[in-house]
């Protein structure tokens, strides 16, 4: 008998809209010992069909349809007492941030404690013991004194490990696992998915672990559970999902996962995805007005190099004070150097916080640098100003930035986003030019025609980093920096986005810089890579030098943390 | 043309399908507040058809009619002066409409010139920084450490002190909607700051930085229309504020002179006839100021909560 029946599940959210069925007839079990991977894209109703078996449903979502067994015994009608007691007792869950599932004002013994006492009953003595022997088990050091200290002491890795202690405090039959890994750097969740798979085979406990991640699945799920649209589109054995998928959708989804292992030109065509007009027509740079007149007096130096760093450094103040002495600074970018060829993408990639993004903003000068200088095209550009100097060197210079909702002006239709740079640096005769090229602009980066009069919350996260692209593009640039394009898409949106990407560099002769935490991505795209750690380069090579071959310690580190995705076909 | 037509009418669809209207047309309390906000504003702007005398016209005004109680509550009283008269027959309820128009004319130009100092002084010093925002709070600080009465009223006597006093009656109300727009735009310029300060490290600013627009542009095309949202609900609640200020300011003495009184200096009025029993020349003008700024209070307190996504 399954530990976990789910049988025919459907969610609904009613509003006043009509009835939003976020999870239509899904059926799934989970045995004892067992990681089941729920995969799919957001929205794709995942996340909701945990909570609903943990009976977490936000208001007003409910279980419209279908029956939920844990163990043989029905839980999904129970009164919501009885749901309570299931909650933490047989089911356990633990959350995506471990910032904010923790209570803040509390220490881990406070919390673990309580927890135990209310589930298991052992007393205030027993409790603590077995408080010590969870901690132990989620591997935290020197349990006996870190039992003492309040969350916001402990690193984003162990909390998420106290955040699994407290999981398993009720002995739980089942835990559900809602993107335990998302706010993690690569080396913690390597750490953080080890631990979990431990302790589902020794506790004899299954598991429901919901992710938008492939590679999360491949290293620790036993079967996977494929949902597109509210619907599951297929479950089975993860080797013979990621290796030989049947369904149309989870084809077209293994298709769009970057490959760590190798370099491929394009990725497949994604289909069942957001309809996206597919540039056809040939494309002429010579013709078009994107490859007119642009300054060929800004000459690019005769060894090819477009941009260079020159000891670049950066520090940010941490404590203010009156007197010198006693200013605290962080240096978030030490004495980088190195150059860029024109043509080329240059990758950077490295965790959270190790700098590059620093290194992004000081090129485009939204950061003054502390100390160095940034030469681009000859000229040093070091701090922002807009003298009529500077600004032609400026405008061949643009951005791509990570986030598709903040990046694009909830006030502005997307016509006037993308016409802004034209008029502002006069690039065209007149307003109604300006419109012709935007137009122009936005069928390049794939958006349909009715798309300029329409505001930016009218679009997906995808087709608004498009349209991000198209106001990059609209300046006439030659260097393009793109600061973590794709790391709020979908996988499937970020293959689209990646493919534009190339594409317009080919047709554009752009210069990239490609700033990344995903190596699988970095290996797709660029040609040279710099790895980043605490503001410094450590190692410069050529992609597939690195990747064949690193160097560096760091990097050696990084590599082996990549996801393998061995099941792949090749 | 026909293009921007229909722009208005796809803007009209959208509120109508919004979620601020579906709510409001299911909220009592909103749709009440919210006619008899507007019901008040229609009585007040139109006083000069509405009311059945002209309180201006002293040529209209008998001492005979003084002091008459409401027909209604005693038999001394005429049914012309359905709310009675005052101590120089006037009748009361011509003058809480003449009295309103002061009022709501006062109140609403005060939130106009608070808020455009307000979000220009709050714009500025969120977007510049440093010592610019540092001098603009500390003034803003300073400031909310006195109550704004208190403020309006220094600024009423400093002009008052100012102005020849022949001129007093006459620009006693700009003095009244200078001193209370004064004290009321630092309300404005934290709340538009605090704004400011939250969207100029998106990256849609960013994004401008980069494109090569100077900060100006930045500030005003870009920044601005994301941060005037709130404005609706400040404004609506400020204008309680400033009718209630200009009424206590009248009723000090210091506001609208008894030629052309306010709300505030009818009730000022009156309260000199309430120990001898005439209850009904303050009454009435002081359920009239109550009425009109509950109901300004209550529709701007609706629409503060129906506007904030964390409270649905």
């Amino acid at each position: 008998m399954a530990l976990l029946d789910v049988k025919n599940i459907s969610i609904g959210f009613p509003s006043r809209h009509g009835m939003f069925v976020a999870v239509k007839d899904v059926s799934l079990s989970v045995e004892p010992g067992e990681i089941l991977g729920v995969v799919g894209e957001s929205g794709a109703g995942k996340s909701t069909i945990g909570n609903a078996i943990i009976a977490l449903l936000e208001p007003p979502g409910e279980v419209i349809k279908g029956e939920v067994y844990l163990n043989g015994a029905r839980i999904d009608n129970l009164s919501a007492e009885e749901k309570r007691l299931i909650r933490g007792k047989k089911i356990g869950m633990i959350f995506q941030d471990p910032q904010t599932s923790l209570d803040p004002l509390k220490t881990i013994r406070q919390q673990l404690v309580e927890t135990i006492d209310l589930h298991l009953r052992l007393g205030r003595k027993g409790s603590e013991k077995r408080a010590l022997e969870l901690l132990e088990q989620v591997g935290i050091p020197d349990p006996v004194t870190r039992m003492q200290h309040y969350p916001h002491q402990f690193s984003g890795g162990m909390r998420q490990r106290v955040v699994i202690a407290l999981a398993l405090c009720g002995e739980p039959e089942l835990i559900i696992a809602d993107e335990p890994t998302t706010a993690l750097d690569v080396s913690v969740q390597k750490q953080i998915l080890d631990l979990m798979r431990k302790l589902c085979v020794d506790k004899n406990v299954g598991m429901i672990l919901v992710t938008h991640d492939m590679g999360v699945i491949a290293e620790v799920a036993d079967r996977v559970a494929v949902m597109y649209n509210s619907q599951l589109m297929e479950i089975g054995e993860t080797a013979q999902i990621i290796g030989n998928p049947q369904h149309e959708y989870t084809k077209s989804l293994i298709s769009a996962i970057p490959r760590p292992d190798k370099k491929v030109r394009r990725f497949p065509l994604v289909t069942y995805i957001e309809d996206v007009v597919e540039q056809k027509d040939e494309f002429d740079v010579s013709t078009h007005w994107l490859g007119q007149s642009r300054e060929f007096d800004m000459k690019v130096a005769d060894d090819g190099t477009i941009l260079q760093l020159e000891d670049l450094g950066m520090r940010f103040q941490i404590t203010n004070s009156l007197f010198k002495s006693k200013r605290r600074y962080l240096d978030a970018v030490k004495d980088v150097n190195f150059s860029i060829k024109e043509g080329e993408t240059f990758g950077i990639v490295g965790e959270s916080g190790s700098g590059k993004s620093t290194i992004a903003r000081m090129v485009t000068g939204l950061y003054t640098p502390y100390k160095g200088k940034v030469n681009f095209l000859g000229k040093e550009i070091s701090a922002i100003s807009h003298t009529p100097e500077v600004l032609p060197y400026r405008r061949q210079m643009q951005m791509v930035f990570q986030d598709p909702f903040s990046s694009l002006n909830a006030r502005m239709r997307v016509l006037d986003i993308v016409a802004e740079p034209i008029l502002f640096h006069k690039l065209a005769e007149s307003k109604a030019e300006a419109e012709h090229i935007v137009m122009d602009l936005l069928k390049l980066v794939g958006m349909s025609d009715d798309a300029y009069a329409k505001y930016p919350h009218q679009f997906s996260g995808g087709q608004r980093q498009r349209i991000s692209i198209a106001r990059a593009l609209a300046t006439r640039p030659r260097f393009l920096i793109c600061d973590e394009p794709t790391s709020a898409l979908d996988v499937s949106v970020q293959a689209q986005i990646l493919n534009l990407l190339k594409d317009l560099q080919e047709e554009l002769n752009l210069t990239m810089m490609f700033i990344s935490h995903d190596l699988p991505v970095i290996r797709q795209m660029c040609d040279r890579v710099a790895v980043m750690q605490h503001g410094q380069v450590l190692e410069l090579a050529e992609t597939e030098n690195l990747f064949e071959n690193p160097q560096h310690e760091y990097s050696q580190h990084l590599l082996s943390l990549m996801p393998r995705l061995d099941m792949l076909q090749a | 043309m026909a293009d921007r037509k229909m722009k208005s009418n796809s803007k009209w669809v959208q509120f109508f399908n919004g979620d601020l209207w579906y709510d409001f047309t299911r909220s009592p309390v909103a749709i009440v507040s919210f006619i008899t906000t507007i019901g008040c504003l229609f009585l007040a702007a139109s006083a000069q058809w509405v009311a059945p005398f002209d309180i201006f016209d002293l040529a209209t005004l008998e001492l005979m009619d003084a002091d008459l109680p409401p027909p209604w509550a005693d038999e001394y009283g005429e049914d012309k002066f359905f709310l009675g008269t005052d101590d120089q027959g006037r009748d009361i309820w011509s003058g809480i409409l003449y009295g309103a128009q002061i009022s709501v004319f006062v109140g609403f130009a005060s939130v106009i010139i608070s808020a455009i100092v307000g979000v220009a002084l709050g714009l500025l010093a969120g977007y510049a920084g440093g010592r610019i925002d540092s001098f603009i709070m500390r003034v803003a600080d300073i400031q909310l450490s006195f109550p704004a009465i208190l403020i309006a009223l220094l600024i009423d006597g400093v002009m008052r002190g100012l102005l020849p006093r022949e001129l007093h009656d006459e620009l006693a109300i700009y003095v009244l909607i200078f001193a209370i727009s004064i004290s009321g735009w630092v309300q404005y310029a934290r709340t538009i700051r605090g704004s400011v300060m939250v969207e100029k490290h998106k990256e849609y600013v960013q994004a401008g930085q980069v494109i090569g627009l100077p900060s100006r542009i930045i500030a005003v095309k870009h920044i601005l229309p994301n941060v005037l949202n709130p404005l609706f609900v400040i404004g609506t609640i400020h204008l309680a504020t400033a009718i209630i200020t200009e009424a206590t300011l009248s009723f000090l003495g210091v506001g609208m002179s008894p030629t052309t009184p306010s709300l505030g200096t009818l009730i000022r009025i009156g309260n000199e006839y309430l120990l001898s029993g005439e209850w009904w020349i303050t009454l009435f003008p002081g359920l009239a100021l109550v009425i009109l700024v509950l109901s300004v209070n209550i529709f701007g307190d609706w629409l503060r909560d129906a506007l904030n996504p964390k409270l649905r």
